[in-house]
């Protein structure tokens, strides 16, 4: 088993939670993993991304080599295309529709979605409208993992467990919001 | 035996917990700061009541640290790698005090420069102060080579040097735990001189520093991380150094049992060692994350010997930092990219959060500064320094910690009016107030905006130590009382703030124009806080 993930984000948007929830979930099933991330600087509003990389063998490299990633999750479309020479042939992209707009000078929307659409495997959700009917506005991370969760090799019941373990200092509330919207986030993509 | 999912730098900061450890100090600095902070949350650090408040500076942090070794207790000192140089005279000369208590300075660098004006190699560092040097290759390694470390720190009496890059400090792995020892007790150095480096103690101790540093090449607690093993090839063999070691691992794959390879990760080691390798093969691959440190060693002068590859005959790039694709080519393996980026993506640089201080203050500077023309304005390490980037373009210098006081001040003596710096509140205690008193004294005319934010915010929001104090430090510094101006920067405050801002340049002596707002991200994690403990 080997999945190598590419997380892709503005800094502020979460992806570092994404990450720690795949994390704790790897840890609780003995799996090996490297995550490198990106602190610093460039968490004050520029793009961020995490190496994130699982394996029923021990890993070496913190970084994932280009052409190697299974799969790229990204909370912004415009950034789930920064790591395309990333992605192997067979791999697939996941991407929230929403852009974040803090440049003068960002592409059209629709130009940036004909691009993802020609990876043929992608996956396009709403992630903010989703996690909106959650009842949870922050959660479209949470959202995004749940669309990505089919293609990671670990139990669903697992990454549940994680977001408890990750929010559970903030209350139930906390808990059953991302839940809800881990949970809303999956079926898109499962339907 | 208990398994925990942790960042090289928490990594660092528990083995640090588990091997005894009684203070821990730093300023912080990408990619270190997270080593304080760990310990400043962590159970046992409150349970083991262990020192873990932030220092004023890497200097005060390194001296302390070594007071804390003094007194027989085991200290650790963190720092990002051009803290060092901040740190350096401590650092160097406690290599020939020697320590009593174990004493690890970690050094973070930054290659490629992620958060950092620069990429030097702390490891230049190590042979300098002539001192034990470790580099761990991955997080465990890290974890379990702090326990040797002490041990070494304190059985050589030498403080040991700590080499992490970014990818160690900022990747996480899962960490077996090791049994924890308990902290040291109070305990005086026998020598009670051994500290005090007058020239004819510092000559005697200089020569036991040059002994023990031979003796240190022989020594298995630095050695056993350093280790040859051969393979089938010879037509080349490969040393990696650090973290580069698995990006060879990941590259050769099932196939590295071809390559002879030699890891090192602890320095000094046995010239023996390196003709391991270059016995066997015809050619080798030195592999280095950061300067060729190691390279340089062995080409020599000369370089006569066998065909040397790596960052100084282009084989590897000469900067930046290594990645998988990097070590295939240099390995003469293929590197397979995926898609193309397509050509819509635009770079996406950092800017200043929405609602931030410091661009209400650049807005006003700009303003104020419009009349006089370009050029005036040196500024410094922080948050604030995106203000040289579009649409503000308001900075002319960002150099090291504190340099925009004293840039200010020279180019003030050279002639330019008005002379302006820019610095936040963290960066003028850490190195501006002396820069300021040198202005005073000489009654430069200078302007100094202390963009104060009541935090350390490019790093995350850690306790700034001059929150509070900034009016009294310059007074108590001598800035005339009419001069120290406190303003605060809110669009609304605009047509003022520029207003004082012009009294000021026009003033021919020392003005100080403090812009006090609380930085947005931790006024809102403060929030937060509250919020939750209703």
């Amino acid at each position: 088993m080997k999945n190598d993930i590419i997380l892709s984000g503005v800094g502020g948007q979460g992806i570092l939670s994404i990450a720690a929830i795949i994390g704790l979930a790897a840890v609780a099933n003995n799996i090996f993993l490297k995550q490198s991330e990106v602190h610093g600087m460039s968490q004050r509003g520029g793009d961020v991304q995490s190496h994130l990389r699982l394996s029923d063998k021990p890993v070496s490299s913190d970084l994932i080599p280009y052409g190697k990633a299974d799969l790229i999750i990204s909370v912004e479309p415009m950034e789930s295309l920064r790591y395309l020479p990333w992605l192997s042939d067979e791999g697939w992209l996941i991407t929230n529709s929403n852009p974040f707009i803090n440049i003068p000078d960002y592409p059209s929307l629709n130009e940036i979605l004909e691009e993802i659409e020609k990876i043929e495997n992608h996956v396009i959700i709403d992630a903010d409208g989703i996690a909106k009917e959650a009842g949870s506005t922050r959660s479209g991370n949470i959202v995004i993992l749940g669309a990505a969760s089919p293609y990671i090799d670990m139990p669903f019941a697992s990454l549940e467990n994680a977001v408890k373990e990750l929010f559970g200092r903030k209350g139930n509330q906390i808990v059953e919001a991302n839940l809800k919207a881990l949970r809303a986030g999956r079926e898109c993509s499962v339907k | 035996m208990k398994r925990v999912l942790l960042l090289g730098d928490e990594a660092i900061a528990q083995a640090a917990l588990d091997a005894g450890l009684s203070g821990m100090y730093a300023y912080p600095g990408t990619p270190s700061t997270e080593i304080m902070e760990f310990i400043q949350s962590s159970k046992e650090g409150s349970e083991g009541n262990v020192h873990r408040e932030w220092s004023s500076n890497e200097k005060t942090a390194m001296e302390a640290a070594l007071g804390m070794s003094y007194a027989g207790k085991r200290a650790m000192v963190a720092m990002k790698h051009v803290g060092l140089n901040v740190a350096a005279d401590g650092f160097i000369n406690s290599a020939i005090t020697g320590v009593n208590g174990g004493l690890i300075v970690v050094s973070a660098d930054d290659p490629s420069m992620h958060s950092s004006q620069n990429e030097q190699d702390s490891r230049f560092y190590g042979k300098f102060a002539m001192v034990p040097c470790f580099e761990p290759s991955n997080q465990q390694e890290a974890y379990d080579m702090v326990f040797d470390a002490f041990e070494v720190s304190e059985k050589f009496k030498l403080p040991v040097l700590f080499r992490i890059t970014t990818r160690m400090a900022h990747s996480r792995a899962s960490i077996n735990l090791r049994t924890t020892l308990p902290q040291k007790k109070l305990l005086l150095p026998a020598d009670p001189l051994q500290f005090v480096l007058l020239p004819a103690i510092a000559r005697k101790k200089y020569r036991l520093l040059l002994s023990s540093y031979e003796s240190l090449r022989y020594e298995n607690l630095i050695s056993k991380y350093n280790f040859f093993k051969d393979g089938n090839k010879r037509d080349l063999g490969v040393i990696a150094c650090g973290i580069s070691y698995n990006y060879f691992l990941e590259n050769a794959g099932e196939s590295s049992n071809d390559f002879p390879v030699l890891k090192i990760s602890a320095y000094p080691f046995p010239k023996e060692l390196i003709k391991e390798i270059t016995g066997r093969c015809k050619a080798i691959l030195i592999l280095e994350e950061g300067a060729p440190v190691l390279e340089e060693a062995i080409r020599g002068i000369l370089d006569d010997g066998i065909k040397i590859y790596g960052r100084l005959d282009g084989t590897v790039p000469r900067d930046g930092e290594l990645n998988p694709a990097i070590v295939a080519k240099a390995l003469g393996l293929p590197v397979k990219y995926g898609h193309d980026v397509p050509t819509l993506v635009k770079t996406r640089p950092p800017s200043f959060c929405n609602g931030c201080g410091h661009a209400d203050m650049f807005n006003s500077l700009n303003e104020a500064i419009k009349p006089y023309g370009t050029g005036h304005v040196f500024s410094d390490i922080g948050c604030y320094t995106l203000g040289a980037l579009p649409p503000f373009k308001a900075i002319n210098s960002c150099v090291d910690m504190g340099a925009s006081v004293t840039m200010a001040i020279g180019a003030s003596d050279a002639g330019l009016f008005p002379s302006v710096s820019v610095i936040g509140d963290s960066t003028f205690t850490h190195s501006g107030m002396t820069g300021l008193l040198d202005a005073v004294v000489k009654n430069s005319s200078v302007t100094i905006i202390i963009s104060d934010n009541s935090t350390t915010g490019m790093t995350g929001g850690q306790k700034s130590q001059a929150t509070g104090r900034l009016e009294q430090i310059c007074e108590g510094m001598g800035v005339s009382r009419a001069h120290i101006r406190v303003i605060t920067p809110l669009r609304k405050n605009n047509a003022e703030n520029v207003h004082i801002m012009q009294e000021e340049f026009e003033y021919k002596g020392v003005s100080v124009v403090i812009a006090s707002r609380e930085c947005i991200q931790t006024a809102a994690k403060r929030r937060r806080s509250e919020n939750s403990n209703e």
